[in-house]
């Protein structure tokens, strides 16, 4: 229990400095960011959606984790666990999404130019889409399960490949492209000190809340299975 | 049993049906058709042509290359063939069977697609043969390890595409940007990146096909 007061409390911590800590050029106190150059107001997004993409891999690679187990034991509630995961990786793709879009409009002036990261989180949203699809369309719990798993993992085999090097080599407009000359701010990791905490203590926030989502999601679906089970 | 022997019993019994020469090359002839209708007059970009030819190739891989497995299940001969052979006999005489089918399509494609769009003119062609035949055997593997995932599910037709597309997505934007620069006439050298994502595809999707398809095969 403590540790979800204290993770409530660090979130909102999070999310206050993130907003209302003030942009200047030359920083003089602690609760202020410099100014990075080509970003400017709209830097802030970093700590909103920056987590949401690392929430939407590290997600994903927790649902392949269970598929691999899921595959070695026959155990169901691997299934569970890994089709959990699955759901709440399409969730924050779909809010990494949104999220960019609205920076994009702020930073570019258009919600969507398919820079390739653009593009390559639209990928990543049909090809998690077609795993729920493929899930609906078989009827055997334990075949959707080994197919679910079979196919979980060839999808997370193209994530790293989507998130991290596609939008790296490709050129765009998106920070950390290959024509952009600051190399974006999380690359090099040469943030200014503070805005490296907050980042940090966001992406660290956001993680345990996966992990609290992930756990009740997972628990929930179970026990419903159980109930079905039971009374049909 | 043998891949290869496999292999000869899906050929001949197309061969006796005829149902991929007819209706998959009806396929391809309706498909650009349908695009030269819709183009009408109107004289078309050589990045756009380029784009519509693996477009058309997409399509007719979705409409026949799923027929691997799906005819098995549809004959009911899946069990036999779970007893006869082992896992990975099977995939690979049904691998070798649908690079042939995927070899066989995508030349009568391009060829088609040469003498009716003025604008696809490829100025750099053995580039071009490169990054045709790598990707032919990317799309195969890929499509047949979809291929036997859907063909236990319900709605295979309209489940084999959405499975496919995102799977062959990074190929299909590879080769596309390859087709552009053989018509734009690069050199080897400045396309050497994309020649060896191509490769890294198909080793990749190779690999993964053979250690996952025991998993799908076996009930």
């Amino acid at each position: 229990m403590i540790w979800k007061i204290a993770l409530f409390l660090l979130i909102s911590f999070v999310s206050i400095a993130g907003i209302a800590f003030p942009i200047v050029a030359v920083p003089a106190h602690w609760y202020e960011f410099p100014f990075i150059m080509g970003l400017g107001e709209n830097a802030k997004i970093i700590f909103f959606h920056v987590p949401t993409a690392w929430l939407t891999v590290v997600a994903f690679f927790m649902s392949t984790v269970y598929s691999i187990k899921y595959l070695r034991n026959k155990d169901i509630v691997d299934d569970i666990k890994a089709h959990t995961s699955a759901q709440l990786g399409m969730i924050f793709c779909i809010l990494a999404t949104v999220t960019g879009a609205v920076w994009a409009k702020f930073a570019w002036g258009s919600y969507w130019s398919w820079d390739p990261r653009q593009t390559s989180i639209f990928a990543l949203l049909l090809i998690y889409g077609a795993l729920f699809a493929l899930r609906s369309a078989v009827e055997v719990e334990e075949k959707r399960a080994t197919l679910s798993a079979v196919y979980s993992i060839i999808a997370f085999v193209t994530v790293p490949f989507f998130i991290f090097i596609m939008p790296r080599i490709m050129r765009g407009l998106h920070p950390g492209s290959a024509d952009d000359t600051n190399a974006g701010p999380v690359v090099n990791f040469k943030m200014n000190g503070n805005m490296l905490l907050i980042f940090f203590l966001s992406l660290i926030g956001f993680t345990i809340l996966y992990y609290w989502m992930w756990y009740v999601g997972y628990k929930s679906m179970l026990y419903k299975e159980k109930l079905n089970k039971q009374y049909h | 049993m043998s891949a290869y022997a496999l292999f000869k019993k899906d050929l001949a019994s197309e061969l006796r049906m005829r149902y991929a020469i007819n209706s998959l090359i009806m396929f391809i002839v309706v498909t650009i058709s349908v695009i030269l209708f819709s183009i009408g007059n109107e004289r078309i970009s050589d990045f756009l042509s380029g784009g519509l030819f693996w477009v058309v190739i997409f399509f007719s891989a979705m409409s026949g290359l799923s027929r691997a497995f799906v005819s098995e299940e549809e004959r009911g001969t899946t069990l036999t063939l779970q007893l006869i052979a082992s896992p990975t006999t099977i995939f690979s005489g049904k691998l070798f069977f649908n690079l042939i089918l995927v070899f066989a399509m995508n030349i009568v494609v391009a060829l088609l697609y040469s003498a009716l769009f003025d604008s696809f003119v490829l100025k750099n062609l053995p580039l071009f043969i490169y990054a045709f035949v790598l990707g032919n055997i990317g799309i195969a593997i890929a499509s047949t390890l979809i291929a036997s995932i859907i063909a236990k599910a319900s709605s295979k037709g309209t489940l084999y595409p959405v499975l496919s597309f995102p799977i062959l997505l990074p190929l299909m934007l590879t080769l596309i940007d390859l087709t552009k620069q053989a018509m734009d006439g690069a050199t080897f050298e400045s396309s050497y990146v994309e020649l060896a994502v191509l490769g890294c595809y198909d080793v990749v999707m190779i690999a993964a096909s053979y250690l996952l398809f025991d998993f799908i095969w076996k009930d």
